[in-house]
């Protein structure tokens, strides 16, 4: 997949992501509308479908929400990048089916075309040339992501399994 | 082997260490109305069918409650439907805010695997539970399962030798504490709480140091069991002396001084002195981290007889019903609304900006609650300093920032 970045910095909690006030919702429509509102009121304008959202440190910190990375999701975003993420956020990501990718050394700048390769966890920047690997994610979540998230993994499986590491 | 170690041992039936990835039984889940909406839509389409233990489960009406609108409002029959069909106990409005009432009612104990979702779960560590918060889909999949998959955390331990300062209290402390290890740096671990400034601490003092692992980014914590009492018969889980940390820091924390997290993430934490006089329009005290029995004294003691400042608005919202009873039996409650104080039904009040009292542009929030990121209750044109109960009192007295010594 291949999605413009857009950029932020590190320890974008969730209240920031989806303010607490527009969570207690399953409209997930109304989740994207509010989405990064307080972090940046123009992103919900500027995302394209298959974009991708770049981090820094700790990103999702905070709150259990899961309708944080349902408004990501939902408004379009593609992949997550980040050097690393809060725990709960990317069980969650994982969980509701977005894809999330811990990278601890890359060059993405606001604006770069980046090709996400998810199978192997290569993130290409287009601009630079340079490809970055992201860490290896759990089986068990290879397994998550794979179904299409936790319902549809459980939906399969009726419960977890863990293959020898 | 650490805190975690031994209890995920013990319920694996076979020794596990950290990194490991397992698979594990649980003894308790709850959702509150933020998370069960989704996590009963996820449980219906994971096929539904009966809950593994509704015994085990609790459902919480807490952080908008009562319903502020009929979105709300409908989210809460949801709950309701959900929790009768199930025979799940449902803890209704002003019965008071989750993790209160998960502690007071035994639905976790000393020992226990409880996932709770919400972030501030791991606030059961006070009793020696290990508690992760997780989100609605995973909570979804235990209710479905009774299983969840977890890595072994690592270990940081947390040593502190005291005694505290009179009038410095466990929210000083772990504000001092989240300052130093910062809103990241637990993050996948577990935090082990030991020392003599933690031994004689209240169940409830024990809680808000737990509650705040959350804010270092832990996946749950620990206060030693050393001195640990409760009003049942239990074990112990003490780590072994062979326990391997990550990283063992120590603090002398018999000087510390009242603290103070400034605007807007709750690590930036500072001694209080400096910012003495900062003006502020609105005080709260209550939520999950300090809304206790001992926390409405601590505000009692200082606001007998007096007044709260023109301009300020000072909110309290106990912690649970039972807070609040007995506050109300031992006089409490009358001198803190003869002082001027508002009370708020049982619940988690206005600390995520649902409803309840929402600053208004510009205005400066002091408040005993864990959180200050931007907007977090409900507007972001406002500003949040987080602080101990008895900071929040001494500053409604005077309408800024006063240390609390002078009321002491």
């Amino acid at each position: 997949m291949e999605g413009k970045a857009h950029v932020y910095g590190d320890n974008i909690d969730t209240d920031r992501i989806i303010p607490g006030k527009y969570t207690k919702t399953l409209d997930t429509a109304s989740l994207a509308a509010h989405v990064l509102e307080d972090l940046d009121p123009e992103f919900r304008q500027k995302v394209k479908v298959g974009d991708i959202l770049v981090a820094g440190d700790n990103f999702g910190c905070g709150s259990s929400r899961e309708q944080a990375p349902i408004a990501l999701k939902v408004a379009g975003v593609g992949v997550v990048v980040a050097r690393y993420f809060a725990r709960i956020f990317f069980r969650n990501a994982i969980n509701i089916g977005l894809p999330v990718l811990e990278v601890p050394d890359h060059d993405i700048e606001a604006g770069d075309t980046v090709t996400i390769d998810l199978e192997k966890g290569e993130v290409f920047n287009q601009r630079s040339g340079k490809r970055f690997q992201a860490t290896q994610l759990p089986s068990v979540m290879i397994d998550i992501l794979n179904a299409g998230g936790l319902v549809a993994y459980l939906r399969e499986h009726g419960t977890y399994q863990l293959k020898e590491e | 082997m650490t805190i975690s170690e031994k209890i995920l041992s013990k319920k694996v039936g076979r020794p596990v260490k950290a990194g490991e990835l397992i698979i594990t039984e649980v003894d308790g889940v709850m959702a509150t109305d933020t998370t069960a909406p989704y996590a009963i839509q996820a449980f219906k389409e994971m096929g539904g069918g009966q809950v593994w233990d509704a015994s085990r489960c609790a459902l919480i009406i807490d952080h908008a409650a009562p319903a502020p609108n009929e979105r709300i409002a409908n989210l809460h029959t949801m709950m309701r439907t959900f929790a009768a069909e199930q025979n799940i106990h449902l803890f209704e409005i002003g019965e008071g805010i989750c993790h209160q009432l998960m502690i007071e009612h035994q639905y976790v104990r000393p020992g226990d695997i409880f996932m709770g979702a919400d972030s501030h779960t791991p606030t059961y560590g006070a009793i020696g539970a290990m508690a992760c918060g997780v989100g609605s889909t995973d909570l979804a999949a235990v209710m479905k399962t009774g299983k969840i998959w977890l890595k072994v955390p690592e270990t940081i331990r947390i040593v502190c030798h005291g005694p505290l300062q009179p009038g410095v209290t466990a929210k000083d402390l772990i504000l001092f504490l989240v300052g130093q290890i910062s809103i990241s740096g637990a993050t996948y671990q577990a935090v082990e709480f030991e020392g003599s400034a933690f031994e004689n601490m209240t169940v409830a003092s024990r809680m808000t140091i737990a509650n705040m692992v959350a804010e270092m980014g832990g996946k749950t914590g620990y206060v030693n069991p050393k001195g640990l009492q409760l009003d049942y018969d239990f074990e112990a889980v003490f780590p072994e002396t062979d326990a391997q940390y990550v990283q063992t820091l120590e603090f002398d924390v018999r000087d510390l001084e009242p603290q103070l997290s400034i605007p807007e993430s709750p690590d930036q934490v500072e001694n209080l002195g400096p910012h003495e006089g900062q003006a502020i329009q609105y005080a709260f005290i209550g939520t999950c981290c300090n809304g206790r029995l001992e926390d409405l004294h601590a505000a009692a003691h200082i606001l007998e007889g007096k007044t709260v400042a023109k301009g300020v608005r000072f909110l309290i919202a106990p912690a649970s019903r039972s807070v609040l009873l007995d506050a109300i039996t031992d006089g409490t409650l009358q001198t803190l609304v003869a002082a001027g104080a508002t009370i708020l039904n049982p619940g988690c009040g206005p600390c995520v900006g649902t409803h309840q009292g929402v600053p208004g542009n510009d205005e400066v929030v002091i408040s005993a609650a864990n959180r200050n990121f931007r907007g977090r209750m409900g507007n972001p044109h406002s500003n949040i300093y987080l602080a101990a109960p008895t900071t929040v009192a001494a500053s409604a007295l005077e309408g800024r920032i006063t240390h609390p010594k002078k009321y002491a």
